[in-house]
């Protein structure tokens, strides 16, 4: 099977192109980075179908090995629709973002800033138990000391 | 004509019922009977599937009737039944929750009735993905089913859910990327994606490009399966959805990466070449993951670590190999599914009854909540690995598996599930006896309104007196009921229910799941039934 190096080439620019974007923190990079994806891997797959050929509709008295592979254009046209969908949502959710925080960075997790600032110290657990001294307990059986009412 | 031809419309229906779902978006009881019918004819239709399959047949349907390798095929076989019947069950109890949660509140129609559409949505494309026989067909049921997550995921459209959903579909487009270059490279190096014929042709190729199919595969499925590393977007993202979308995220969509991850074990690249690396990664899944789980405060964000943990037994299933191991890694998927989904839906019980899950606010819902305390420890203690329960089966069964001819690493990964267990177990427990046991006052952060309640039923449980001790329960189950529509608590108390016959029925179920492995490991079955068309 020959291989087109031009497009392979290509393919790698625009996949390396597409990681560096999505590693972003601006999210229309992001956008842009998932496109360049989506359009290498496309060109990727047109490559697998081998060399080049006539379009795969039958015509009478051609050999087998004069048509092009149609399965993988039919691979990409699946792949495009599905991205086409996906860069669309990602527009809209870009925008609601855009609009709720007019900034269009991703806001770090108010969660995992609590619990990475959590000290070791827990209360409930760390603390030390106050020793009961007395036998005597309140209506609610809560231990009655010395000097408490 | 077979029963079993009939097996597509466990992805049509959804399908159909969505369409139909969205054009009566304006009469709520309307679109909720459509969800609901088109679901319980799923199952129906799965569990007649099930019951086909569950002598260990393999069935394919060649849609359309075209010859294989050349259309596309879909398969029925033991494993992909039980884990269509399995899901169809799980996603019918959280839809009561949602609806009975749904008609609570009254939710009025507008853009929030795109749930049900979604769901269903979502579902068509687990089916799709269970019962692909292709890679590409396998790609388009991932899609299917991520594309609805996302509108599930974000529902609203809050800020925190935007946050929350952003990294979530960047992070899913980029392992739909990888899989699809893996497509690519297995369609140039063999020129099939078919499942069968691939497993015919892989095994010519050089070691190397296979190695690197089989790498690319396993990262693309790895990432969906929430395996570590990969699995960092996972207890960010899903705690943050509503209550009904998390609970079937959580039993549903990392299953699905599980499922292929088995099937790419077993079926095309059945070696084991990649199995220490695998066992690798399994131990540093269930041990960071539950490491993780110990640290939050957050009740769902806890639950979300632990899930991610728990799918290291999975992948440590997957990587001993052999008949016994992938049995109890079929069984462990059927109730990790079950437990996790109920323990999500008890979340959003506690968090609907106390108004949060955090565990700082909370306090005294043993008193305050029996039915509620009740719910949440039996899926609780089954996922601890607690004898005799679902979970403590599979975990034996794991691990018996493991150490029967155990090289060191082997031995570590089985200490580390062990450790993990245990682990497993310390969460549960500091989480039932703060939200539980303790008084809500004693809360770092106290809710007064929960405070109040403990006092009112505190009182009440006083002047009842020894002549009248049921009348502070009395007033607990009558707040109960109150805030917790009948429909949400019988939801998830079926799933409950669901986990313990897991552990009831366990002799035939196991005896099934051996069957199926022993047909998976075997792979002659599903080869020739897909080719010998």
């Amino acid at each position: 099977m020959s291989v087109n190096i031009t497009f392979l080439v290509i393919t790698g620019v625009l996949l390396a192109a597409g990681f560096y974007l999505v590693l972003e923190r601006t999210l229309t990079r992001v956008l842009l980075g998932i496109m360049l994806l989506g359009n290498g891997i496309n060109l990727l797959i047109l490559t697998s179908g081998g060399r080049r050929g006539v379009a795969p509709l039958f015509q009478s008295g051609l050999a087998a090995e004069e048509y092009s592979d149609p399965l993988p254009q039919a691979l990409i046209l699946t792949a495009i629709v599905i991205t086409f969908a996906v860069t669309a949502f990602l527009l809209a959710m870009i925008y609601r973002s855009w609009t709720l925080t007019s900034a269009d960075e991703l806001a770090d997790d108010t969660e995992d800033i609590k619990v990475s600032q959590k000290t070791a110290y827990d209360e409930e657990e760390d603390s030390p138990v106050a020793e009961d001294t007395t036998e005597f307990v309140d209506e609610e059986g809560r231990p009655v000391r010395e000097g408490e009412e | 004509m077979n029963f079993l031809d009939l097996a597509p419309l466990a992805v049509v229906l959804p399908i159909i019922g969505a369409g139909a779902a969205f054009l009566a978006r304006r009469q709520v009881l309307l679109q909720r009977l459509i969800t609901i019918g088109i679901l319980c004819l799923t199952l129906v239709l799965e569990a007649g599937m099930l019951a086909a399959v569950w002598g260990g047949e393999s069935y394919a349907i060649h849609i359309g009737g075209w010859d294989s390798p050349f259309g596309i095929a879909l398969m029925v076989d033991g494993f992909s039944a039980f884990m269509l019947l399995i899901s169809t069950l799980v996603s019918l109890a959280v839809l009561f929750f949602a609806t009975s949660q749904g008609l609570a509140d009254g939710d009025e129609p507008g853009p929030v009735s795109v749930f049900h559409p979604a769901y269903l949505i979502l579902l068509a494309g687990v089916s799709n993905a269970f019962l692909a026989a292709d890679l590409f067909n396998l790609y388009v049921g991932f899609e299917i089913l991520l594309t609805a997550s996302y509108v599930l995921l974000t529902l609203g459209g809050t800020a925190e859910r935007i946050r929350a959903g952003t990294t979530y579909v960047v992070v899913s487009v980029v392992s739909s990327v990888i899989f699809l270059m893996a497509i690519a490279m297995t369609y140039a190096a063999t020129g099939t994606v078919n499942m069968a014929d691939l497993a015919v042709k892989l095994p010519d190729l050089d070691q190397g490009p296979q190695l690197i199919l089989h790498v690319l595969l396993l990262i693309a499925f790895g990432i969906k399966a929430a395996v570590f590393p990969l699995s960092l977007w996972l207890p960010d993202s899903y705690p943050t959805a509503p209550a009904p979308v998390t609970a079937v995220f959580a039993g549903l969509l990392t299953k699905v990466g599980v499922y292929a991850i088995v099937r790419t074990e077993t079926l095309l690249f059945p070696g084991g070449a990649v199995n220490a690396g695998l066992l690798v990664v399994a131990t540093l899944t269930m041990v960071i993951g539950i490491l993780g789980a110990l640290a939050q405060t957050d009740f769902k964000r806890m639950l979300s670590f632990t899930l991610t943990s728990h799918i290291g037994y999975l992948i440590f299933g997957v990587a001993v190999g052999g008949p016994l191991a992938i049995a109890a890694t079929i069984y462990y998927v059927g109730h990790h599914i079950i437990v996790q989904t109920s323990l999500f839906m008890v979340a959003g019980l506690i968090e609907r009854r106390a108004g949060s899950s955090n565990v700082t606010k909370l306090g005294s819902l043993a008193k305050l909540s029996p039915a509620l305390s009740l719910l949440f420890f039996i899926p609780a203690i089954n996922l601890g690995g607690i004898p005799p329960f679902s979970g403590f089966l599979g975990k034996f069964g794991l691990l018996h598996a493991a150490v029967q001819d155990a090289d060191p690493l082997t031995w570590v990964a089985v200490g580390a599930g062990l450790l993990t267990s245990l682990l497993t177990l310390l969460a549960i427990i500091r989480v039932w006896a703060r939200i539980f046991w303790r008084r809500a006052a004693d809360a770092e952060a106290p809710n007064p309104e929960l405070v109040h309640e403990a006092a009112q039923v505190a009182a009440e449980t006083a002047a009842g007196g020894a002549q009248n001790p049921g009348l502070g329960l009395k007033l607990a189950r009558e707040l109960e009921a109150e805030s917790l529509p009948w429909g949400m608590r019988y939801a998830t108390g079926s799933l409950v229910v669901a986990g313990i016959a897991l552990t009831v029925f366990a002799g035939p179920i196991f005896e099934f799941c051996e069957r199926v492995a022993a047909e998976l490991i075997a792979r002659e079955p599903y080869i020739s039934a897909i080719l010998s068309f």
